[in-house]
């Protein structure tokens, strides 16, 4: 049943919704509204809005000190290529879990999800170790693999999810058709897993871009990703809020982008499933 | 099938393609310093010269440390010449982390090196790191608020001296603050600085038997004093304040006098971010009356090599071109005198031009008045001035810390922070096995 909806109310939950919004972008636009000022007027007290000398002198520093191209070509791959990795393998483990379970389904995804849950210091030595012993140290594909271990949980259990809200009717049907199991998979569950599918993608990526432990700890100076770019500005001794909010808006853009291209996605994926 | 064949394919061109050829390319990791930056900007010369490339991987200051030592403990082989500080380099020297710094040639002359900067940086004799650049601590003010409150700061103040100038130029309506100092938590925040103050009172944290001293009537005393002239005479939300949020203050004219290290002289200085460039003095760090121990700290940034590296060569040409006196001259040709890093070299103090520096005389000054082999009045078990060189100390200087910038936040009474500051060191002390 719909409820009515008075325009006071309506008004008002907009207020609140662009409030709530806004809270939340601050510190991003903040950033980028520091990336613009001199190191002077980073730190004025009390703040400098909007009204001051826009400069693009940070971003001239920037470009003239660090390879950006090599930062972000690395984020690219390893985000991209962790994802991808992970989807080949999320995939058909939530597909089975999801359309084939056994008794200890829920266990093991239990189990999976539980190596999340230990922190992710407590394992970099043996992995550190396990990296020097095969040559992994700084390379990206060494990094592609940790970032899909990482993530994959978190992987299979958004499929699970996804593909859980299947009726398994519909396959059921596709059989008696004279479907087989590519034929099911490719044609019957793929249209139909698609959005999932994208919104697991999507929120991979942003977790493998913004990953900030591994990719410090693990790089050097080859497969050093955007991460590493920006933990470059910070300054024990001297001013670097301007710098640094430069080089983090140029970190952030990329994703903030593609975030915002592909928004629908996000959000309808995200809640998938919140509302029976 | 395929699937499987072309990833196996792929994966492995890819970890080929990972391990390729790298013949001559040193990979050094350091801090985003200005001296660094500048270093990285002129490396071409060196690239030039030798045909060696460099890889530079610059990190904050407490991930690079994290990072350096994980790889140096676990043989990593990431980095063939690596930034490291005074507190770092004889711990890692003597376990035999670094290659020893003997080997530079002859017109390196190792003997040029500040004596104070030589001895931070040796065990047993041999240098572990070269200097690249160093400094001390000392006392930067306001000539301008200093006149107006009709008063002269002496070049070798007393503890006295300055809590009377705080006294005089604290002018609250105009948020001037008399005295801005370290309150922030951090073995190299507010512990670098609370534990000079404790030196020049006669304070140490251990006797010789490595018993925690700090329930001293020293360390009351000096921690008291501490205190109150960040209570009386410092900037509001102190606890929170290192040395860039003192420099932003000093910059925009908050603060009669910042106790803090030597290379803020070239930024207080520096005309385009300070607006009180030209009304600053420099005197040297206080002592207590009747006490000749000055509350000086002593800190290099130095180039090492961990042992190990397939490159050792190439690293030690690389030091010896980066801290060598010829570079010095590269980056005055280049930059100014002004901009050449401090600390290193004697002979660097001995040239005409950069005497005219203005916080060139009261820098060296300082350095030399340090002593990290006798850092206290009484005798001590362990080397540093600012800090103990012992392992344990990065986790017991941290946590100390904190009771002390909640002291400084009103949490908690001198009497508090340093009751609890006992308990803590006395138990890591046994659980380390002193």
């Amino acid at each position: 049943m719909a409820r009515s909806v008075t325009t006071q109310r309506k008004s008002l939950n907009t207020f609140i919704a662009w409030t709530i919004g806004l809270l939340i972008f601050f510190p991003i636009l903040w950033t980028i509204l520091t990336s613009f000022k001199t190191e002077a007027q980073a730190i004025a007290d009390p703040p400098v809005w909007f009204f001051f000398d826009w400069t693009l002198e940070n971003y001239r520093v920037v470009q003239e000190r660090s390879n950006y191209s090599r930062f972000l070509w690395n984020s690219i791959i390893i985000a991209g290529g962790s994802t991808i990795l992970g989807m080949i393998i999320a995939i058909p483990a939530a597909w089975s879990m999801a359309f084939v379970p056994s008794n200890r389904t829920k266990d093991i995804l239990l189990w999976m999800l539980s190596t999340k849950m230990l922190p992710a210091v407590g394992v970099l030595y043996p992995i550190y170790l396990i990296f020097i012993r095969f040559g992994l140290l700084d390379t990206r594909i060494g990094l592609t693999l940790v970032l899909m271990l990482i993530n994959l949980p978190i992987m299979v259990w958004m499929l699970y999810t996804y593909f859980k809200e299947i009726p398994g009717e519909i396959l059921e049907a596709a059989r008696m058709d004279g479907a087989g199991l590519k034929e099911e998979i490719l044609y019957v569950l793929t249209p139909m897993a698609i959005p999932g599918i994208a919104s697991t993608v999507l929120l991979n990526i942003i977790l493998a871009w913004n990953e900030a432990f591994w990719t410090l700890n693990l790089t050097a100076a080859r497969a050093a990703p955007l991460t590493a770019f920006i933990a470059s500005y910070s300054s024990p001794e001297g001013l670097f809020y301007a710098k640094l909010s430069a080089a983090s808006t140029m970190a952030i853009a990329p994703i903030l982008i593609l975030g915002w291209f592909s928004q629908k996605q996000l959000v309808r994926g995200l809640t998938f499933g919140a509302v029976k | 099938m395929r699937l499987g064949k072309s990833l196996v394919a792929s994966t492995a061109l890819a970890l080929i393609a990972a391990s390729g050829a790298y013949a001559q390319t040193l990979t050094i990791a350091t801090v985003n310093n200005g001296d660094m930056i500048r270093m990285q900007a002129l490396s071409g010369a060196f690239t030039e010269a030798t045909g060696i490339n460099l890889e530079w991987v610059i990190l904050e200051e407490n991930i690079l440390r994290q990072r350096v030592t994980q790889d140096i403990a676990t043989s990593g082989g990431q980095f063939d010449v690596m930034t490291i500080g005074m507190y770092e380099a004889p711990i890692w020297a003597e376990r035999g982390w670094l290659v020893s710094l003997d080997d530079l040639p002859e017109d390196y002359d190792i003997d040029d090196i500040l004596p104070a900067m030589r001895a931070g940086l040796s065990h047993e004799g041999t240098l572990y790191a070269a200097p690249f650049y160093g400094e001390s601590s000392m006392v930067m003010y306001r000539t301008d608020l200093m006149e107006a409150a009709g008063l002269e700061m002496p070049e070798e103040p007393t503890w006295d001296d300055i809590a009377e100038a705080a006294a005089a130029m604290t002018d609250r309506d105009n948020n001037i603050n008399g005295i801005c100092i370290r309150g922030r938590a951090g073995w190299g925040e507010n512990m670098a600085f609370i534990t000079t103050v404790a030196n020049s009172f006669g304070a140490r944290w251990f006797n010789e038997d490595w018993e925690a001293q700090l329930d001293s009537p020293e360390w009351l005393e000096a921690v008291t004093f501490y205190n109150d002239l960040l209570q009386n005479y410092g900037p509001p939300g102190a606890a929170n304040n290192g040395f860039n949020e003192n420099l932003t203050l000093f910059q925009q004219g908050r603060c009669g006098m910042w106790i803090d290290a030597t290379v803020a002289a070239s930024f207080v200085t520096n005309p385009s971010d300070s607006t009180v460039a030209d009304s600053v003095g420099f005197a040297l760090a206080p002592n207590k009356d009747g006490l000749d121990k000055r509350a000086n700290w002593l800190w290099a940034w130095a180039l090492a090599i961990p042992a190990g590296t397939q490159q050792e060569e190439a690293a030690m040409e690389f030091i010896n071109w980066a801290t060598s006196k010829d570079y010095l001259e590269l980056v005055a040709e280049r930059e100014g005198w002004a901009n050449v890093p401090p600390g290193s070299r004697s002979s660097l103090y001995e040239n005409p031009e950069y005497a005219e520096v203005p916080f060139a005389d009261m820098t060296l000054r300082s350095i030399n008045a340090a002593d990290p082999n006798n850092p206290t009045v009484d005798p001590v078990p362990y080397v540093g001035i600012q800090f103990v060189a012992i392992p344990e100390w990065a986790g017991i200087g941290t946590q100390v810390g904190q009771e002390f910038s909640a002291m400084v936040a009103g949490q908690q009474t001198p009497e508090q922070a340093l009751a609890r500051a006992q308990a803590l060191v006395t138990d890591e002390m046994e659980a380390a096995g002193y």
